[in-house]
């Protein structure tokens, strides 16, 4: 199939986010403003505002209630989609779980911005990781592109039959979503046809079919209700793929759960999320140019994780250095180096080294990753304990 | 790739000129970033702001640290050490001054041997658009000194984009000034 032709333009993360909406037209979208989320809801209520959707727009008092709104119109049958960043998702969180335990598909661009205290405004994951555990799929975008073409995919991915879960777009706040850069678009028309239209399962306002969502549900049920909530994250993983194979035929650009950036044939092997995937990207080009065999593998799905495919990716690797844009706390390391261990884990022996790193905001340059390749060849690893890295002493 | 670094005050169209330039880059069918650094928003305050244009897809998302071409749009931020970071040999400074290049880099030792370029911006942007505010006269002089992009589309993207937001006048005001700027920037040696 012949890939479509697009508009080029030149959006930040924040407006490409929003043109996506435009092209979605959700029947319903909660609005509550939050730094550096709220250009991207502004643009989106402009649009809404100048008629050029047909969305529902609920401007409501707190992210709490932006949530419980999008849990409501949702469960009534609408495609429902909101945005926020750090303490804003934080006031979420019961919501969140609502969402995702009552399997509706709601889209959600997460703007990544640290949490409190101290305030900090700037880009670190402690937010969307903090909602690791509860039940949203995942998907990390590198730049403004696929901040544009992870929201489209994410509508069909919610919205399979088979899956009715809840999706997280997430990208670097201020890093992505405040820079201005290059964006290929699709035609409205093609978006629209490629998502479709939503025909929900068991709504809400089918007065002639009556349902309930989220009654009492104590020692009797709630566990076989959380099996199935777990085996709906496990079957997402074929959907990410098979949409992602979709719409790389629309749109040239083909996603699955990761991208490999000369792996093939790298002893060390970089793994790492959003904006700082493609820095490594840069650091690994000039590395090569050098002769060194180095290699960046960026996960886009964290949740369900792909630890399967992943460590299979992995495999041919000397050494592989994880790098975590959350702390998390566990005394170990970062969510992802964890997972990334456990992926490998009586599968591989290769050494994962553990980078917690930009927390706040703090950058991360091409010259600091490449001194993380270094590390790996010199055989200087942080196994036990991941090393804060960019941090002064 | 070039990488250009915008210096300025907080209220002197640093963060406008930065993303305006990676449009116009667009527009030329280059790839391109525009972004400013992010910090307390106070009129008057030191800010940078970012621009890389590239022929090919550009990957790296950090701040700029050995930058191809530094912008100085208010030459009081010349005393600052961070203006000076990460030059190389071959840096372009284009300096908002109504001085001489030689003159501003007998004030600034680590200017000298630098291809400076000087350019009365503000004045320009005070005769031409009436307020002085010196990012698109800055931006004109740094297509002169840097050929980032050409100026005919920086021309055609001032009428395209500014018409949508500002009167004929003020309009008209900007090409001139971009114009002049281009025309009577000196140094580059």
């Amino acid at each position: 199939m012949k890939t479509l032709e697009m508009k080029t333009l030149a959006l930040t993360g924040n407006e490409s986010g929003a043109e996506a909406m435009r092209q979605i037209d959700p029947e319903v979208v909660a609005a509550y403003p939050i730094t550096p989320q709220t250009e991207l809801m502004h643009k989106f209520a402009e649009f809404a505002a100048d008629g050029k959707v047909a969305t529902e727009m609920i401007l409501v008092e707190s992210e709490h209630s932006a949530m419980s709104a999008c849990v409501g119109a949702s469960a009534a049958g609408s495609r429902v989609m909101t945005a926020t960043s750090s303490a804003g998702l934080a006031l979420m969180w019961e919501i969140v779980y609502v969402a995702a335990s009552n399997r509706l598909p709601i889209v959600m661009p997460v703007v990544n911005r640290a949490l409190s205290a101290p305030i900090n405004i700037h880009c670190d994951h402690a937010d969307s990781m903090g909602c690791r555990d509860s039940g949203w799929i995942q998907l990390y975008s590198e730049d403004g592109q696929e901040v544009y073409d992870n929201i489209i995919q994410a509508v069909r991915i919610a919205e399979n039959d088979g899956i009715l879960l809840p999706v997280m777009v997430t990208f670097d706040g201020f890093i992505i979503s405040h820079t201005m850069a290059r964006v290929d678009v699709l035609p409205d028309k093609a978006v629209r046809k490629f998502i479709g239209e939503r025909t929900p399962l068991h709504p809400l306002l089918d007065v002639n079919k009556p349902v309930t969502y989220g009654p009492l549900d104590l020692q009797d049920y709630y566990f076989e209700h959380k099996k199935q909530q777990a085996e709906a994250m496990r079957s997402a993983g074929a959907v990410i793929k098979a949409v992602g194979k979709e719409y790389g035929e629309l749109s040239g650009r083909e996603y699955g759960f990761f991208d490999e950036y000369l792996t093939s044939d790298a002893d060390f092997i970089i793994l790492a999320l959003g904006s700082t995937a493609g820095t490594a990207k840069a650091a690994a080009d000039e590395l090569r140019s050098a002769g060194e065999k180095v290699g960046v593998l960026k996960l886009r799905v964290f949740r369900p994780f792909p630890a399967e495919e992943l460590a299979a990716a992995l495999a041919g690797a000397r050494a592989i250095a994880v790098l975590d844009r959350s702390e998390g706390f566990s005394g170990i390391g970062g969510p992802v180096f964890q997972e990334v261990r456990s992926a490998l884990y009586r599968r591989y022996q290769i050494p994962v080294s553990g980078y917690v790193y930009g927390l706040g905001g703090r950058d991360i340059n091409v010259e600091m990753i490449a001194s993380i390749y270094g590390d790996l060849k010199a055989g200087r690893y942080h196994e036990d304990k991941a090393a804060h890295f960019g941090v002064r002493e | 790739m070039i990488e250009i670094r915008w210096h300025a005050r907080g209220g002197q169209g640093a963060k406008t000129v930065a993303e305006f330039l990676a449009l116009v880059a667009l527009h030329e069918g280059k790839y391109s970033q525009g972004f400013p650094e992010y910090g307390p928003e106070r009129a008057g305050a030191p800010i940078k702001g970012y621009t890389r244009v590239s022929d090919d897809p550009i990957r790296v998302h950090s701040a700029i640290y050995h930058p191809d071409a530094v912008v100085v749009l208010d030459p009081g931020l010349l005393a600052l050490p961070e203006v000076g970071e990460g030059m190389g040999a071959d840096t372009v400074v284009v300096v908002n001054s109504a001085a001489v290049p030689s003159e501003v880099a007998s004030r600034h030792g680590y200017l000298s041997g630098k291809k400076l370029w000087t350019v009365d911006a503000s004045g320009i942007a005070r005769d031409e658009i009436g307020r002085p505010i010196p990012n698109m006269p800055m931006l004109g002089a740094l297509v002169r000194a840097t050929e980032a992009v050409k100026l005919d589309s920086v021309l055609e993207n001032i009428k395209k984009e500014f018409s949508r937001k500002f009167s004929q006048k003020i309009l008209d005001g900007n090409l001139k000034a971009v114009r002049r700027a281009f025309e009577e920037v000196k140094g580059g040696e």
